[in-house]
């Protein structure tokens, strides 16, 4: 079966999940690739969705628009409210914390804030943090799902919104941030990782058919490689079949 | 990155005690009109929003607000949806605290916020989710900060003004998130009875704790129960009437965004609205105002504008949502 980007990244990202775990995420891909980690292979995974809900059982064909929206609350086992959903996180309950982003620097750190150098006159406003800093924050690891573009992929952002190592050397342990941080960038041409040392970005593992070389092209810092770089399983029809009855209106999953 | 504009006043714990047993804290009648409920609110104060981006938003009193053409309002809320957009195109707000703005996903991100915030005519100050909810549990705690574990290490700290502290137990560094002690919160519930005990269904987002942290607490209700209800189901309660200043019933009165089980956001509506501003720019919120704010004169007006089959409609699709 045929796939475009948006299915190649729920259903990586749905393989990054495993049973028994809690997962925070946001609408969209995200939830998508939650709810099909939960169908086929992670039936006792929980997710929390930062509108203050717990458990959903997301419904085919209803895929909530915002977080706070009935659809995102179907048949959820808890409506704890937002503040105390975070909470589960901050005291150590979520497992992974799935997130986007505008800007995505060689740490791992996301800028959906502001573009430009003035924070209250900005070139470009974007809707802000939401609950992407806390889940950067409080999660016990982190998973960016994110298109491979080279304008996302810069050296540094104009603005940290949400941590992952700041700017390496124990600087995030440094800010006070004693948990979490992010492990891997599942993106539309691979898996990105962090070198243990230094934190800097580098390449875990590519698409088949996409070289290291594109990948490189296609970020704007120069990345490391990890000592063997693996080429991923495309998604499988099994796969591709449970995530397409999830978006049958093609809502997230686009075109 | 430059300086925060974080007020001094929306954390004076003391300041905020003393308002609050200054206060008359009644077990009588709250019911009121919208416009008697809006006097409340003054040039300049810090208005609170309850609900959450394009949920239980307590669209009835902030439309009053516009009618009363206040100025250089503070608005904060969570997720910020159209309703900012509208304080800002009217000119009632110089500064939002939230910790995201635009109606949603689907539709982009806001044109408003770009014109108004990159222009610097609002200020927009930014804290994360976790980090403003706790700012109302402060409030509602009565406490000038709480400690907690998110946003330090972002850029985020230098804008809000946040501080850390260091814990005397561990040493461990922690934000110290400041509280938020608005001068008046507005809220939409589910029911009420005419005393101000209040009823949430569904999502409880951060109400209750907007209501402990507020001075004044405006509250519209979609329904009003009997007393009797309210002492059968004290549970139920997440706000006592005590804490309430003044109730107006209001059907709809979130509309068009959503309550609970009772009725969907029109979404139709906001493709609408946000194609009159991809047309026409920001004049087109103007528009808006005139022919949804400022022109019919009571919220029943206001409703005939949407029609009954629409509001029909969007009640039976909450009811086939949370079945």
């Amino acid at each position: 079966m045929t796939f475009n980007a948006s299915e190649l990244l729920a259903v990586i990202a749905a393989r990054q999940l495993h049973d028994d775990t809690t997962v925070f995420a946001g609408v969209g891909v995200p939830l998508l690739a939650a709810a099909l980690a939960k169908r086929r292979h992670a039936p006792r995974l929980t997710m929390v969705i930062e509108g203050g809900i717990i458990g959903p059982q997301i419904a085919p064909g209803r895929l909530p628009v915002s977080t706070n929206e009935m659809r995102a609350g179907h048949r959820a086992t808890m409506l704890p409210g937002i503040t105390d959903a975070f909470l589960f996180a901050q005291r150590g309950f979520v497992d992974v914390g799935f997130m986007g982003g505008a800007q995505i620097d060689q740490y791992g750190n996301i800028n959906t804030s502001v573009l430009g150098a003035d924070y209250w006159k900005p070139k470009v406003r974007l809707p802000g943090t939401g609950g992407a800093n806390d889940i950067a924050s409080l999660c016990r690891e982190v998973i960016i799902v994110t298109a491979h573009e080279k304008r996302r992929f810069v050296e540094r952002v104009d603005f940290v919104t949400s941590p992952a190592w700041l700017r390496g050397d124990g600087s995030r342990r440094a800010a006070g941030l004693r948990f979490g941080g992010v492990s891997r960038v599942v993106t539309t041409l691979g898996i990105l990782g962090f070198d243990p040392d230094s934190k800097r970005m580098r390449i875990e593992a590519t698409h088949p058919g996409v070289s290291t070389d594109t990948v490189r092209q296609n970020t704007g810092f120069a990345l490391l490689e990890a000592p063997r770089v693996e080429v991923t399983e495309p998604p499988s029809d099994d796969e591709l079949a449970m995530l397409r009855a999830l978006d049958p209106e093609r809502r997230f999953l686009g075109t | 990155m430059g300086d925060s504009h974080l007020n001094p006043l929306e954390y004076d714990f003391i300041g905020a005690r003393e308002r609050t047993e200054a206060k008359r804290k009644s077990a009588g009648e709250k019911l009121t009109s919208l416009e008697d409920a809006v006097a409340r609110v003054k040039d300049g104060d810090h208005v609170s929003v309850g609900g959450c981006l394009f949920s239980r938003t307590p669209m009835a009193l902030m439309r009053e607000i516009l009618r009363h053409r206040r100025r250089g309002l503070t608005l904060s809320r969570n997720l910020t949806c159209n309703e900012g957009e509208m304080f800002m195109a009217a000119g009632a707000v110089s500064r939002v605290v939230t910790a995201w703005m635009s109606i949603g996903l689907p539709w982009g991100v806001s044109k408003i916020l770009r014109h108004y915030v990159e222009s610097g005519a609002v200020a927009l100050e930014e804290w994360s989710h976790l980090a403003l909810g706790l700012r109302f549990r402060a409030g509602a705690m009565g406490v000038p900060f709480l400690p907690a574990l998110t946003m330090l290490g972002s850029d985020l700290v230098g804008v809000s003004g946040l501080k850390t502290v260091q814990d005397p137990y561990t040493g461990e560094t922690l934000a110290a998130v400041p509280a938020l002690f608005p001068d008046v919160a507005v809220l939409h519930v589910h029911r009420a009875d005419r005393f101000g005990n209040c009823q949430i269904d569904g999502y409880p987002h951060m109400d209750a704790d907007i209501a402990r942290a507020a001075t004044t607490v405006l509250v519209t209700t979609e329904e009003i129960m009997s007393e009797e209800e309210t002492r059968r189901y004290p549970d139920r309660t997440v706000i006592p009437g005590f804490v309430v200043d003044a109730l107006v019933h209001v059907p709809f009165g979130s509309f068009p965004h959503e309550c609970y089980a009772l009725y969907e956001a029109d979404y139709d509506h906001f493709a609408e609205y946000t194609a009159a501003i991809d047309a026409r720019g920001p004049s087109a919120v103007g528009e808006y105002l005139e022919r949804y704010v400022y022109g019919p004169p009571a919220w029943s007006d206001y409703l005939d504008l949407f029609g009954g089959e629409r509001l029909a409609l969007q009640a039976k699709r909450a009811k086939e949502l949370t079945r």
